[in-house]
Parts: structure tokens; C-alpha cells; sequence
């Protein structure tokens, strides 16, 4: 387990100790505050280029790393690789270093297969990667910004500050993740930051929509979808790709909503104290209907807002510093 | 924020380890009243007067000092809390500091701000600080008071209302709250 | 160089039966004389093997040569050096090429260009035109031709008809056809094997039942069909039981194993390096400690490399985009002594799965003059085509990806000490590898 993204890359959770986690969520709350001022602006990376790297498009996230990149003064080279290089066949190695070859001090990337920036990072050891989705990997900005959000909302009801409260109002926290655990990058990240932080994880999902390995996760099963409702504390619902709704892991779309949608009807069972999360973008009307999505008890668009700020925190402490090892003052 | 946050506590892995006591939490009680009245005679509209203690070392002679004014002059002094780890010059030579809270909620813009922080020694902490101020409008005019002056400064920069100077040698550390004023070293965990 | 003698001195020579120490004559391309204290003839070249077992040289089941068609990644000549530096006399050539080894022209050429090959090339023959897997290949022509080994490697023959008809059909030819045992509508897409690393790392899997149910079927298909059939890189123990309880059964079917199911497990995969990336995928350790009991059992028939070489371009993709596949030449060796348990493993069944299974397989005991081999997997006895090696099971190295003798890198062992290693290869009567340089 690693304390401390400090001066290193961000391309898992699995790796990351709770107080690694805690400091990025702290670090966050820094960042709050400045995009809240007229000028939304720091220096903390002025004179570093970082290059944004989406193998496959995401405007939404792309848009949320480049502002938090340029609110912490940085140079932002945007790459639209899905439709140059890749195209003519070009290996990942030969791709990374020609970006390598422009000078660039971190590198945050989004692809469709999992572990290319694990790739990545030994193809160019000096430059920080930031893993932006990778396949059905990991999404790790999104489990943190998950958790920030969840902590944000936990801490105002509580009369505290998120700082304040470090992890503590996660101990015992009753979280239900709904959906295609199986092919989603979102659920292993957000199980990984869920689980270091104290709280309780439980699935639900039609058994083709599991890892056939589910038993050896940390994370409970619900065989009750509706009972495991009533008791949550906070629902994160899960993008259904489309594509594979298409008879190959359940029959169809309508039949994912009439046993794993979040309907109306459902929410009626949740606590009033309930959170609903989506990662986006939302299938409205398949994992969730439109007038639980746009209800008080739903964080979505909070969660948006948080992407930037935790994106600068994940910015900051990965890129701003030196490595630990290289201290000057030891 | 000085040299207790510069030389590491917020970096990671060192811890401040005191020799000896140099100022008592009496003597420092009594330097803070005295700065407190030498504040409250350069600033004849004190309402105007903003307070800014530098996180972390600088947050408890900011609260302290606007509660003496406060005492005098029975006028209510703002404040707020500045970080300054994201202005730094030094953050690419050395592991990132870890941040803390930033809270000014008072409009700048033709206040009088002062600065507060606990140890002034390179004076980089307070150029980082000068330039975030710039970042919430043109105050009319920016004072800097600290509980102790080590010298070394690399920075023009001085002052205006000081606690005790006292010269120290470079591989020292100085540790400032209302409990005291200790000599040290730092050394890692 | 050809009608050189050579004598090969002081090594424990391992015949199937028994093993002495003694002294081996070789001249004019055989083995003229075995025994303690041989007075060489003058001009003889001596080869110390103190400390070394001389065996038949190794026979390779599973070498993909990529030529013709991707002569980047490896050519008959340069696969044939890896395969000299392994201790290998013969390698079979599978004929997933491009284009597919499916007709007497393309398995002519590769038989003329491996006549001058370093080591005897001999040719596994597609099943099916253009290993397509729809309509089945000359396999009578390319018999005749000298083809002992049929497959459509890197694919199973998905259809079961197809394939009940194509061992009906070569069943009356005497040859053998060879599957690579995997169900792709269980195992398409995925690219490890499929459990607690797939799920974590986010990997679509390759499961154990897409091996073991066309392990399964094709067993009941050669109970129907009698015609023998070679399972190839079996990689679970459920595969390995089903393939001994057959074999017990008295039907006609043999198994073989890679050294990197010996020695590589799925966690292996948890750096993302594609080098680990391998159809069928690294298992999980408990299959492998399955493998190497079973292979010191003598359950297996031969240890086959799955020698398959890729550009370094192609192995720098992401790892659900490059291709399977790894190094296996080389290596082999000294893993198969690994997993049999080190230096002091029985180097009889160390002989058993590297030449004398294998050669019985391929049906290399013979020369034959058609392909233009000689004889393999023999019992280092006079008269014997001189197909020898002398491997020290006592020397270690540590493998470096850039001096190996294949064109390709793809090796999984990079940086990995490796126990035993062939001191001399004898193809032939000719030395043609010596302390690692090809001579």
C-alpha cells in the first residue's frame, strides 16, 4: 500500500492506504475553496506541461482534467489520439514517446484497454501518469471524487468540515453499488476507495452483470435488490453499456429496469436520508428513471462539480513536487 | 507559517524536536499585547484593518492578536486563514506540501490586510502570500506581523511589527505558538 | 564439417532404461561407438561433458517459425539457431503462417528452406484450408508428402462435425491430428485466464471450461473415430485427468505441456506486460503445481515449447490488443528441469518429455527421407543417427531478451536465473552449438 501519491502516478486505488486516500479528499477541500474565488487561479503548476491523452473520447472527463490542469497554472496539450496515430497502427510505446519527445512533465490518459497506463508508465518512468479510465480497470479520479462527495454531503449534515472529519464518517457507511459490476472501471474504483475508507460495500446486479469471482471480493451480494435498498446509506448506480444489453448479458434493457432499475417505485423504498450517485453519463429510463435522477436525494451534478477540484488535488500532489525520494533536505 | 512548515512539519516525514525554551507563554502573551498596540497606532481606522494568519503556525497570533484589538478598541476585527502551498517558488525541488484550509471571506479591495504568521525567516512563505493576496483584489495596503525574526532572509522583505528577533543559525528550527517559543532540530520520523 | 568425428567425453549418458557414465563416439553423422575410455582417432573434436547428461537431442512438438509471412518476428533459419541453443535436434513447424501451411506447395517450400536449417525441420500440416475451420485441408496429399501432424493451431476446430469428419478421415492414413483446445464462444475476447486476476485487472477471461470442454468432446471423438489425436498446450489439471483417464481407457491420445504453464502462473499478468500474454492464458498456481506432479508422474508425453515470436511493436500495445504468445526455444530446458524439480530430477523422464515422447509423437523415430530427417528421440546406441546433447543440469544464467538468437524478444524470463542449459547440440553427426555459440 502506498501512503502517498506525492511526487508519484495515480493509476489504481487498489494500491492506495486509507491515508493516501484521505490526504487527496483533504487536498480537495483546498481546491474547493480556490474555485470558489473570482480568480479560480494558483500557480502551483506554472511551467509544467501536461498532456491530455484520450484513446477514446470522453468530453466530459477530458474537459473536467484540462480545467482542473489550467486552474493549477499548468500548460494543457490536448491529443486527440483515438483519431490520429492508433488509427495507422501505431504501438502504445511508439505513440507515448513521440509525446514524450514534446516535454511533458505528467500525462493524463483515458483507453480503452485495461492497463495501458500501466504501460505506459514503464514506457516513460520520469513522466507521472494519471489514469483518467482504463477499460474495466480502473477509473480512480472518479472513486475519489465518489467518495469526496459522499464525505461533502456526510460532513454538512453533520455540522463539520470533510477535513475535520478525515474518514471517520465512513465507519459502518452502507453503500450499495447497482448495476454491470462486471465490465465497469467505475465499480473497482469505488469499491477500492469505499472499502479503505470504513464503509460497508454491497452489489447487486443479474449474475452475468458479476466477476465470476464476486466471492472473493470484499463486497457483500444482495440477493434481495429491494430489501438491500431500504438499508442503504448511499446508492451508486452504474452506466448499463448499451451494448451489452443487446441479449448477450441480459435479455434486454426493459428487463434490466424491471429488476436492476432505479425506478420510482424503488426510491420510495430508500431512506429519506439516502444518496444517489451516477457516475454519467446517465441512461435515463434504464438505470435510472429521469424524476429520481433529477430528486433532492440524487449528488449527480455535485459530483460533476467535485471532478475538478479533486482532479486538481490528484494534479497537485502527483506533479507539483518532487518525488518523495528526492528531498533536498535529507 | 515560517520555517516550521518550511523546514518540514507539513513536509512529509520529519517531526520538530525542541531543545530549549526561549520565550515563555507569558513572554510571548506579553510580546502579542505590545504588537497589538503598536498595530492599533499605525492603523487609526482599525475597522479597515483585515487579519490574515498564515496556516498553521500564523493562525493562533492572528486569532490572538484580533482578539487583544478587540479588547482595546472594542471594535470587531475580520479574519480569515491564507495557504499558501499552492504559490510556493520551492514546490518543484522539494515533495508537495500538504494544504490546508484557506478561508478569506472579507472583500480586499482598499482594506488594509495584515499578515500574520509565527517565524520569519527566508521571507518565500510571505512572497507566496503577497502573491495569492493578489488574487483577491488590490488591498490599500498589506502589514506583516510575526512572532519571532531569525534573519537569513533571501527576500527583500521586513516586518512591521515583530514579537522577538532572534538570530539563529541555519541548521536550527524555531517552534512559535502561545505555549512558548522553542530552539530544536528537525529530524526525521 | 559434416563427416567430422567428434567424442564426447565423461558425461552421464541417459538411455531410456538406465543411465552410465561413458563416452560417445560419433562419425559420419552416427553414433559409432558408446563406452567408458574411447580412444579417439586423431583430428576428433573433444567435447568435455563432465557433469553433463548426454541424451537424444530434444524434439520441439510446437515451434511456430512465422515464415512464411512474418519474417520480422522469425525465420526457419534464425528459429532453427534458438533452437540449437536450446539443445533442440528437430523442431515441428505449425502452420499457422501466412499463408497457412494447407497445401503441398507451402509445406514444400518450408521442408526445402528447413533442409538447410540448423536443426531437422519437420511440418505439422493446417486441417482445414486456410485454418479457416470450414473445409478441411489435403491431409491425404500432404501425408504422402511425409506429414505426420495435422492441426489448426492458434485455433480449435470449433465445429464438432468438421472435426469428427476430419479424424475419420485421416484416421486410415496413420497420422495424427493435433488440437488447440479452446471453445471461443467461451474464450473470445478475453485475454487471461479467467479468475481472481482477470476480475481485478479488468481482463476479459479465457476460462478453464473453454479448454477442458473441447478437451472433452474430442476425447469422445476419437473414442468414435479411432483415429489418434495429440492435445496440445494442455494448461489445467481438469485437462490432464480428462486425458489420462483416456489414455486409460486405451484410446489413441497423447498430451503435451509449455514450460511457461510450468512455471507461470495468472498473477503474472498483473503488470499489464503483454510478454505474459498467452492463448491458453498462464493458469492459476494451483494448476500449475497440477502440471509439473502430473509431469513428473510421466503422465505427460512432451514438454512443447509454443515457441511463438512477435515484434516488439506488436508486443507494445495494450494487452487486450497484442497478440499472444511467447519465447520458448531457449528456455525450455531449463524450465522443464525446474518444474521436474532441478538438478536432481530423474533425467530419464527429463529425456522422456523433451525427445523421446515428443519424436514418438511426431513420428521422428525414423528417418525419413521424403521430409529428408533422421532419426530422433533414439537411445544413444551405435548405429543411431547421432541427434544429441549434452545439457549441464548444474549451469545457471540469467536470460537477457537482447542476445537471444531468435529475431523476436518476446520473452517472459527476461532477467530470470534459469537452472540447466544444453552445453552442445549434435544434429547429425555435426556440432552445432557449443557453450551457447552456434558454430
Amino acid at each position: 500500500m502506498i501512503d502517498s501519491i506525492a511526487g508519484g502516478n495515480l493509476v489504481s486505488l487498489a494500491t492506495l492506504s486509507q491515508r493516501a486516500i484521505v490526504e487527496v479528499l483533504d487536498t480537495a477541500e483546498s481546491f474547493v475553496e480556490v474555485n470558489s474565488r473570482a480568480v479560480k487561479k494558483v500557480p502551483a503548476l506554472k511551467g509544467k506541461v501536461i498532456a491530455s491523452l484520450f484513446f477514446e473520447e470522453s468530453t466530459r472527463t477530458r474537459l473536467s482534467f484540462e480545467t482542473a490542469a489550467k486552474r493549477l497554472s499548468a500548460d494543457v496539450l490536448s491529443l486527440a489520439v483515438a483519431s490520429s496515430s492508433v488509427k495507422k497502427g501505431e504501438s502504445l510505446r511508439d505513440t507515448i514517446n513521440t509525446i514524450d519527445a514534446l516535454g511533458i512533465d505528467a500525462v493524463v490518459m483515458r483507453h480503452s484497454s485495461s492497463g495501458a497506463p500501466v504501460q505506459v508508465s514503464r514506457y516513460v518512468p520520469h513522466v507521472r501518469v494519471i489514469n483518467a479510465g482504463d477499460g474495466q480497470h480502473q477509473h480512480p479520479t472518479q472513486g475519489l471524487l465518489d467518495a469526496f462527495t459522499v464525505r461533502q454531503v456526510l460532513a454538512a449534515r453533520a455540522g463539520t468540515s470533510g477535513r475535520e472529519s478525515g474518514s471517520e464518517l465512513f465507519a459502518g457507511l452502507k453503500v450499495l453499488i447497482v448495476g454491470d459490476i462486471r465490465h465497469s472501471r467505475v465499480a473497482r474504483s469505488d469499491i477500492e476507495v469505499y472499502t479503505r475508507l470504513g464503509a460497508h460495500v454491497t452489489v447487486a446486479a443479474p449474475g452475468t452483470l458479476l466477476p465470476s469471482d464476486i466471492a472473493q471480493w470484499p463486497v457483500t451480494v444482495a440477493t434481495n435488490f429491494d430489501e438491500a435498498l431500504a438499508t442503504a446509506d448511499v446508492v451508486g448506480l452504474l452506466r448499463l453499456q448499451k451494448e451489452r444489453g443487446s441479449g448477450a448479458f441480459v435479455p434486454s434493457l426493459g428487463e434490466f429496469t424491471s429488476t436492476y432499475g432505479l425506478t420510482a417505485r424503488r426510491a420510495k423504498l430508500l431512506r429519506p436520508e439516502a444518496i444517489i450517485m451516477h457516475p454519467g453519463p446517465m441512461n435515463r429510463g434504464v438505470e435510472i428513471d429521469s424524476q429520481v435522477a433529477d430528486s433532492s436525494a440524487a449528488v449527480i451534478e455535485q459530483q460533476v462539480r467535485n471532478g475538478v477540484p479533486v482532479r486538481m488535488a490528484v494534479l497537485y500532489l502527483t506533479t507539483a513536487g518532487a518525488t518523495l525520494e528526492s528531498d533536498p533536505n535529507d | 507559517m515560517a520555517e516550521r512548515e518550511r523546514l518540514n512539519t507539513r513536509q512529509r516525514g520529519t517531526v520538530f524536536v525542541p531543545k530549549s525554551q526561549l520565550l515563555s507563554p507569558e513572554e510571548v502573551q506579553r510580546a502579542v499585547r505590545r504588537m497589538a498596540h503598536e498595530i492599533l497606532e499605525r492603523n487609526e481606522d482599525i475597522a479597515n484593518l483585515v487579519i490574515i494568519g498564515l496556516q498553521t503556525g500564523g493562525i493562533c497570533f492572528a486569532e490572538r492578536l484580533a482578539d487583544v484589538i478587540h479588547e482595546v478598541s472594542g471594535v470587531d476585527i475580520e479574519t480569515g486563514t491564507l495557504d499558501v502551498a499552492f504559490y510556493r517558488d520551492d514546490v518543484t525541488i522539494r515533495p508537495v506540501l500538504e494544504s490546508a484550509e484557506t478561508s478569506v471571506d472579507a472583500d480586499l479591495a482598499d482594506r488594509v490586510v495584515l499578515l500574520v504568521d509565527d517565524v520569519l525567516y527566508t521571507g518565500r512563505t510571505i512572497r507566496a502570500a503577497l502573491n495569492a493576496l493578489a488574487d483577491w483584489g488590490r488591498p490599500q495596503a498589506i502589514q506583516l506581523a510575526v512572532m519571532v525574526d531569525r534573519g537569513h532572509r533571501e527576500l527583500p522583505i521586513r516586518a512591521d511589527y515583530v514579537g522577538k528577533n532572534l538570530p539563529t543559525s541555519q541548521e536550527e528550527a524555531i517552534d512559535a505558538t502561545l505555549d512558548g517559543v522553542w530552539i530544536g532540530t528537525l529530524v526525521k520520523k | 564439417m559434416t563427416n567430422s568425428t567428434l567424442v564426447i567425453r565423461g558425461g552421464l549418458i541417459v538411455g531410456p532404461l538406465e543411465s552410465f557414465v561413458g563416452d560417445v563416439l560419433i562419425a559420419d553423422g552416427r553414433i559409432v561407438e558408446v563406452g567408458p575410455g574411447i580412444t579417439a582417432p586423431s583430428g576428433a573434436v573433444e567435447i568435455d561433458a563432465a557433469g553433463c547428461w548426454v541424451g537424444p537431442g530434444f524434439v520441439d512438438l510446437h515451434t511456430h517459425l512465422r515464415e512464411p509471412g512474418k519474417e520480422s518476428a522469425e525465420t526457419i533459419e534464425t528459429g532453427a539457431f534458438a533452437a540449437a541453443l536450446g539443445g533442440y535436434s528437430a523442431v515441428v513447424a505449425m502452420p499457422n503462417t501466412e499463408p497457412a501451411l494447407d497445401s503441398v506447395a507451402m509445406v514444400g517450400y518450408v521442408l526445402e528452406r528447413g533442409k538447410s536449417a540448423a536443426v531437422d525441420v519437420a511440418v505439422a500440416g493446417a486441417i482445414t484450408v486456410g485454418r479457416q475451420g470450414s473445409q478441411m485441408a489435403p491431409i491425404a496429399k500432404l501425408a504422402a508428402l511425409g506429414v505426420r501432424l495435422f492441426t489448426d493451431d492458434g485455433n480449435g476446430v470449433q465445429d464438432a462435425g468438421l472435426m469428427r469428419r476430419a479424424l475419420t478421415y485421416a484416421q486410415p492414413l496413420g497420422v495424427t491430428l493435433a488440437q488447440h483446445c479452446e471453445d471461443e464462444s467461451l474464450a473470445q475476447g478475453g485475454s487471461m485466464h479467467e479468475g481472481a486476476s482477470s476480475s481485478k485487472l479488468g481482463l476479459t477471461g479465457r476460462p478453464a471450461i473453454a479448454e477442458e470442454l473441447m478437451v472433452m468432446r474430442d476425447i469422445e471423438l476419437v473414442r468414435l473415430t479411432g483415429c489418434s489425436m495429440h492435445f496440445l498446450h494442455l494448461s489445467t489439471e481438469r485437462s490432464i485427468a480428462l486425458v489420462i483417464e483416456a489414455r486409460a481407457q486405451g484410446l489413441p491420445v497423447t498430451c503435451e505441456v509449455a514450460p511457461h504453464h510450468l512455471t507461470l502462473d495468472e498473477t503474472a499478468c498483473e503488470t499489464f506486460d503483454p510478454e505474459f500474454k498467452v492463448h491458453p492464458p498462464l493458469r492459476t498456481a494451483s494448476d500449475v503445481a497440477a502440471l509439473r506432479a502430473a509431469l513428473r508422474a510421466g503422465a505427460i508425453d512432451a514438454v512443447a515449447t509454443d515457441h511463438a515470436p512477435h515484434t516488439p511493436e506488436s508486443k507494445d500495445m495494450a494487452f487486450d490488443e497484442a497478440p499472444p504468445g511467447m519465447l520458448g526455444l531457449e528456455q525450455a530446458a531449463g524450465l522443464t528441469l525446474e518444474a521436474l524439480g532441478g538438478a536432481g530430477a530423474d533425467p530419464q523422464v527429463f529425456f522422456n518429455v523433451l525427445s523421446r515422447g515428443p519424436a514418438r509423437v511426431a513420428q521422428l523415430r525414423e528417418q525419413d527421407v521424403r521430409v529428408g530427417h533422421s532419426a530422433h528421440g533414439g537411445a544413444v546406441t551405435v548405429g543411431e543417427d547421432a541427434n544429441l546433447v549434452v545439457f549441464d543440469p548444474n549451469a545457471s544464467y540469467v536470460v537477457d531478451r537482447d542476445s537471444l538468437a531468435s529475431r523476436a524478444r518476446n520473452t517472459p524470463y527476461h532477467g530470470r536465473t534459469i537452472h540447466g542449459r544444453a552445453r552442445a547440440t549434435v544434429v547429425r553427426g555435426r556440432l552445432i552449438q557449443l557453450e551457447g555459440i552456434i558454430q
